[in-house]
């Protein structure tokens, strides 16, 4: 959220930030986890995995909010999340 | 750190899956593994004991479930999954029983066993997922068929009005009936462990794409436009009568959850009335 000026109360907002894992075997290169990530992290490699299928690689790693909907939109258990750290975000929203 | 290799947790519901067989059989872009997922989620948000926990199948891509997860589990003959369960939990009140299959497992060869054990009220949890034809068989007509789609058996497009599993569920006696989409995941979640905590005939049916045999017989691109029709189409209506509550792929898909009420169990009835374990009344006062 963008505000006009910075409410002086306003809590610092947590920002969640994840790391997540892609388990290429088991890929079968559907899209789901790339076009449903809210944040843009995915996207299809030029890679084969042993089935032929183009599994999904970490393009904006930084932009990761551990939010796990990759993890359970993917029908083939092929990706997941894991907790990094809490930052302590400005930047919350944006 | 780089260079190491690092101790990664490994996926959260590998505790839950009989690992070696996984990558499992289904279609990239087929929504049944999405759908297993959730099944997986809400029994770990409910942390229910393994040893007391029971999953049955019949026979179709759905039916597959049963093999997949690491808990005692039985693949039964086609359309037989409930009459199976329903063995299965009068031997033994005290497990939790899922059965999981397709909408011609249960509708089709298995209706008549669905709308007894619902009208009994036997404690189970039925997941439907509902992709709109056999699957597994290459794509025939199933009952939950469109009105005008293309299937095998009906190359010229349906001429035949499908049920609405909600509403005939419900009718039958379903204490718990909701519908949901592939893409409502956390949803679908909430209310599979709802429907598991709840005592009686539990019934969630959840639309699936299958991309390999239906979209393409139809023409609906690929698996990741049908969740896009889902986005577009769907509308939660939660308490709504499941008779207003129809598929419609050009309009609305209605979804959310329909019943949810008591009423007591075939064993509550059997115990009273045939052991005169409880006393009669108690259990008929109840019913009313
Ligand atoms: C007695 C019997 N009749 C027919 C079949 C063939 N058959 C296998 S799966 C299936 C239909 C499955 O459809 P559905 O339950 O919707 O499952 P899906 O594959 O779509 O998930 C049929 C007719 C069979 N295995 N056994
Ligand atoms: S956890 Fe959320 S933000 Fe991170 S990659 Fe997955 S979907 Fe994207
Ligand atoms: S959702 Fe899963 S199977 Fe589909 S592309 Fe992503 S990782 Fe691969
Ligand atoms: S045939 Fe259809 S239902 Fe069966 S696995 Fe393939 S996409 Fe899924
Ligand atoms: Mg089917």
């Amino acid at each position: 959220m963008r505000f006009w000026r910075r409410p002086l109360d306003m809590p610092p907002v947590k920002l969640s930030r994840g790391e997540v894992i892609i388990l290429p075997e088991r890929c079968k290169g559907c899209g789901f986890c790339i076009a449903y990530c809210p944040r843009g992290v995915l996207a299809l490699s030029e890679e084969f995995n042993k089935k032929g299928y183009h599994p999904p690689y970490v393009k904006e790693a930084d932009k990761c909010v551990n939010c796990h909907f990759c993890e359970i939109i993917c029908p083939e258990f092929a990706i997941y999340s894991i907790n990094l750290f809490e930052k302590e975000g400005e930047k919350a929203g944006a | 750190m780089r260079g190491k290799k690092r101790e990664l947790p490994g996926h959260p519901m590998d505790r839950l899956l009989r690992v070696d067989r996984i990558p499992h059989i289904w279609c990239s872009g087929c929504g049944i593994g999405t759908i297993f997922g959730g099944v997986l989620a809400a029994i770990q948000k409910l942390d229910i004991d393994l040893n007391k926990l029971a999953m049955v199948s019949g026979i179709g891509c759905t039916g597959r479930m049963a093999g997949y997860i690491k808990v005692d589990s039985f693949h039964t003959t086609h359309g037989r999954a409930i009459p199976f369960a329903t063995g299965l939990k009068l031997a033994r009140p005290d497990i939790k029983v899922i059965v999981a299959s397709g909408d011609g497992d249960l509708f089709a060869i298995g209706g008549n066993h669905l709308i007894h054990a619902a009208r009994r009220n036997i404690d189970m949890t039925v997941i439907c997922v509902n992709n709109l034809n056999y699957g597994m068989t290459g794509g025939q007509q199933a009952p939950s068929t469109p009105l005008g789609f293309k299937t095998t058996t009906t190359p010229e497009g349906s001429p035949e009005e499908p049920f609405n599993f909600c509403y005939l569920a419900a009718a039958c006696g379903a204490v718990y009936v909701a519908r949901w989409t592939a893409l409502h995941i956390r949803l679908l979640t909430n209310s599979i462990a709802e429907a598991l905590q709840k005592k009686g005939f539990t019934f969630i049916e959840i639309l699936c794409p299958c991309p390999s045999v239906f979209g393409r017989r139809n023409k609906m691109g690929n698996a990741l436009e049908t969740l896009k029709l889902y986005h577009d189409r769907s509308v939660i209506k939660n308490e709504i009568d499941p008779k207003e509550a129809g598929i419609d792929l050009f309009g609305e898909i209605v979804v959310g959850k329909f019943v949810d009420r008591e009423r007591p169990t075939f064993i509550d009835y059997y115990r009273s009335i045939v052991c005169h374990e409880t006393p009669e009344d108690n259990v008929i006062r109840i019913a009313r």
